[in-house]
């Protein structure tokens, strides 16, 4: 690995967990594509900015950018409560309108600086560590990382200091909004945190990149666990998994770093879709077919229970009639019957079937049960 | 201004791209899936690229076809995560969205790579460049578009009924996650026809803006549905026209600029539903309240006086109406209609008719 590799995978590995610890909370209160909004957005206010200060590297592009993802939040809002259009259509409206403005604006005033569209849509991880920081002219380290690692330190610190209020707000904004908390001001201070770190990450990694590393790590989180510090830490975790691999992946291809992040991160997320413990679709898919097998099991039981000591009993209790009473394909049938005897609920006699004593009980309360 | 031959194939090419997604767009809008159009048409990218590289053919329709198989295959995995897991709508848009469309630009960039594969014009998917569309590609919109749009027609009442009450139609007999499937393949095609005019990123936009102008002006589905797709022929010609006049206006910006144009004039000034109406609407509710407070407020005090005819003092009534506002210029309006009149100056009574109407009000006979 050369120096400039380390660095580069060091300010992708900083810059996922900068994303994953805003669009953890994005993910938990249902405005994950504010993330997709706010990355266009930024653009925006980078190019107004650029055009009063005339400075590619002045701090106030930054802020700029932020403020007009701040505002782009409250244009959407402003349009929802019109209630001529619903929040979707809000976002798909505001977004797309300011986001043509900044290419216009870029395309008719900036064409010789360099400010340009693919760079801000795709970013260019490759060219970060050649910017270097030069205090008092001695070199320690690319300029991007020290933003995004400002951005990382200053949502660490926002999560530690209002975790209360966010926690609260998140999972019951009107308990929050009775306790005195004001979910407004949270949900703004929020924002705020997202666009500072789309701001900070799509100058490296591009808008969509950052879309990417603020949704699918806490998406693939959400499905690992139910707690909320668990689900940051592994937000975290995931994103630098994904921006590492991501890397390697994009070195191999000869292809762009920060395409292949969002395809590890998708990736990453697909092995959790399929294989999570207790919320993937392989634990589904088993959890339900077990269930099958054990209601039916319960339906035997309590089918033998019915006609137990009655007179039609040896006629009922035969393994070739279940499939007649109870809906059963014969095949079906014989391996219902198999499986109960071997959990001992049932035992043959003489060519029918009878309850054991665990089979009784279990057929006493599933009918008690209902 | 003369219109060549070149500006009217590019114009005709961006209104059957603005007919198609404003019309199918509706039904998005509609269904509160809006941002749906969003992750399609992001997701359409590695799909062109795939298509490319299948097939090392640029012919549009070779393109498209990748684009509305990788739209299809995001929009069914969209359905799987939201059906099966706890995640929800928007986390599962911002997903694909986001990872289909890093793993088509993780795809164009290699592909770009490769030497020799005269992929140059696979960028133009990007943003879109209305000006390298050809007469062919003409064809190509305006076949699929065309299909797009009577497959819609064809099942105009499963679409509607599926739009309105799905739950409905599902106790009804019709196959609903089929008729979803449907729509969600007929946007996917409409996104597809757009994409080399518009490009992915702003695609969106000509699904969601049309529809959402349209809806303002009207509560009937094909009323919508058409003024829709007059909306995105215009937004899509209209661009097309500014662009050309030079200065730097992209296509594709401009166009979804003309569409947000069309959004913002008709939540201003639709009848009924629109913010100017509405406003009208308010004022005029205000005023009629206000006549009849101040004429109750006379009537009250005509009560309590021994002469019916004697006049009260307008301060009296400033008192009454408890700073409202507006008492000398609601007195003036009853004066007109006969209801009150002025005895000596600051000084009114209710007249015969005055005092009628009152009595009506007071036994909550509004008018």
């Amino acid at each position: 690995m050369t120096f400039d590799q380390v660095e580069i995978q060091l300010i992708a590995a900083v810059a996922a967990a900068a994303c994953a610890l805003p669009g953890a909370f994005l993910v938990l209160r249902r405005m994950a594509m504010m993330s997709d909004a706010i990355s266009h957005t930024v653009l925006l206010g980078i190019v107004v900015a650029f055009f009063i200060v005339e400075d590619l590297n002045s701090p106030l592009l930054i802020t700029g950018a932020t403020l007009t993802g701040v505002l782009t939040v409250s244009l959407v809002e402003l349009l929802n409560r019109t209630h001529l259009v619903r929040e979707d259509a809000a976002i798909g409206l505001v977004f797309p309108a300011l986001f043509s403005i900044a290419v216009i604006l870029i395309s008719r005033y900036a064409g010789d600086v360099h400010l340009d569209t693919d760079a801000v849509l795709l970013g260019e991880l490759a060219l970060a560590p050649f910017e270097r920081f030069r205090p008092f002219g001695v070199d320690i380290g690319p300029v991007s990382l020290y933003v995004m690692g400002g951005i990382l330190l200053l949502n660490l610190l926002f999560i530690a200091v209002f975790y209360k209020e966010l926690k609260l707000s998140t999972f019951d904004a009107g308990l929050a909004a009775a306790l005195g908390f004001s979910p407004g001001l949270i949900h703004y201070a929020l924002m705020t945190l997202v666009s500072v770190t789309a701001v900070g990450a799509f100058d490296t990694v591009g808008s969509i990149l950052v879309v990417a590393l603020m949704i699918a790590p806490p998406v693939s989180a959400y499905l690992l666990t139910d707690s909320l510090p668990r689900l940051l830490g592994l937000s975290v975790l995931i994103g630098v998994a994904s921006a590492i691999a991501g890397y390697w992946l994009a070195h191999f291809l000869d292809a762009s770093i920060s395409g292949a992040m969002a395809t590890t991160a998708g990736l990453i997320f697909l092995v959790v879709l399929l294989f999570a413990p207790e919320r993937g679709l392989v634990a589904l898919a088993r959890r339900r077919t077990r269930q099958r097998w054990e209601f039916a099991q319960a339906a035997l039981a309590i089918h033998l229970y019915n006609h137990e000591d009655s007179p039609e009993a040896v006629l009922e209790n035969r393994v070739d009639h279940l499939s007649h009473h109870l809906r059963w394909t014969p095949e079906f049938a014989v391996r219902v019957v198999q499986m109960a005897e071997q959990r001992g609920l049932i035992r043959r006699k003489n060519g029918h079937l009878a309850l054991t004593d665990a089979g009784r009980r279990t057929a006493q309360t599933m009918l008690a049960a209902t | 201004m003369t219109i060549d031959f070149t500006l009217r194939t590019v114009a005709l090419g961006t209104a059957v791209l603005g007919i198609v997604s404003g019309a199918l767009g509706s039904f998005a809008v509609l269904r509160r899936q809006s941002l749906l159009g969003d992750a399609m048409s992001h997701a359409a990218l590695p799909g062109i690229v795939l298509a490319f590289l299948l097939t090392r053919s640029r012919t549009p329709i070779v393109l498209l076809i990748g684009a509305i198989l990788a739209g299809w295959v995001a929009a069914l995995l969209m359905g799987v995560v939201v059906r099966y897991t706890r995640i929800k709508q928007d986390s599962a848009l911002g997903l694909v969205l986001s990872v289909f469309f890093g793993f088509g630009l993780m795809l164009l960039t290699f592909v770009q790579r490769i030497p020799d594969a005269g992929q140059a014009g696979l960028n133009r998917y990007l943003f879109g460049q209305a000006a390298t569309l050809l007469e062919q590609d003409i064809v190509t919109m305006a076949v699929l578009g065309g299909i797009a749009l009577a497959l819609m027609v064809l099942f105009w009442k499963e679409l509607k009924l599926l739009s309105f009450d799905a739950s409905f139609g599902a106790s009804l007999g019709f196959p609903m996650r089929a008729l979803d499937t449907l729509l969600i393949t007929l946007i996917v095609v409409a996104i597809g026809v757009g994409l080399q005019a518009v490009g992915v990123v702003l695609m969106s936009a000509m699904i969601v803006a049309p529809a959402a102008a349209a809806r303002q002006w009207t509560n009937r589905l094909g009323v919508m549905v058409a003024l829709a797709a007059l909306f995105g022929a215009v937004s899509g010609v209209g661009g097309v026209l500014i662009s050309s006049s030079g200065g730097g206006f992209a296509t594709g910006p401009t166009i979804v600029l003309v569409a947000s144009g069309l959004v913002f004039l008709s939540l201003l000034l639709a009848p009924n539903r629109g913010l100017l109406a509405r406003w009208l609407q308010r004022q005029r509710s205000r005023r009629r309240l206000r006549v009849t407070a101040v004429l109750s407020d006379l009537y009250t005090l005509a009560q309590q006086h021994d002469d019916p005819e004697h006049a009260h003092d307008i301060a009296v009534l400033r008192t009454m109406s408890a700073g409202s506002g507006g008492v000398g210029h609601t007195l003036e309006t009853l004066a007109e209609r006969g209801l009150v009149r002025q005895s000596r100056p600051g000084h009114w009574t209710l007249t015969q008719a005055g005092r009628i109407e009152a009595e009506r009000i007071a036994r909550g006979e509004e008018e």
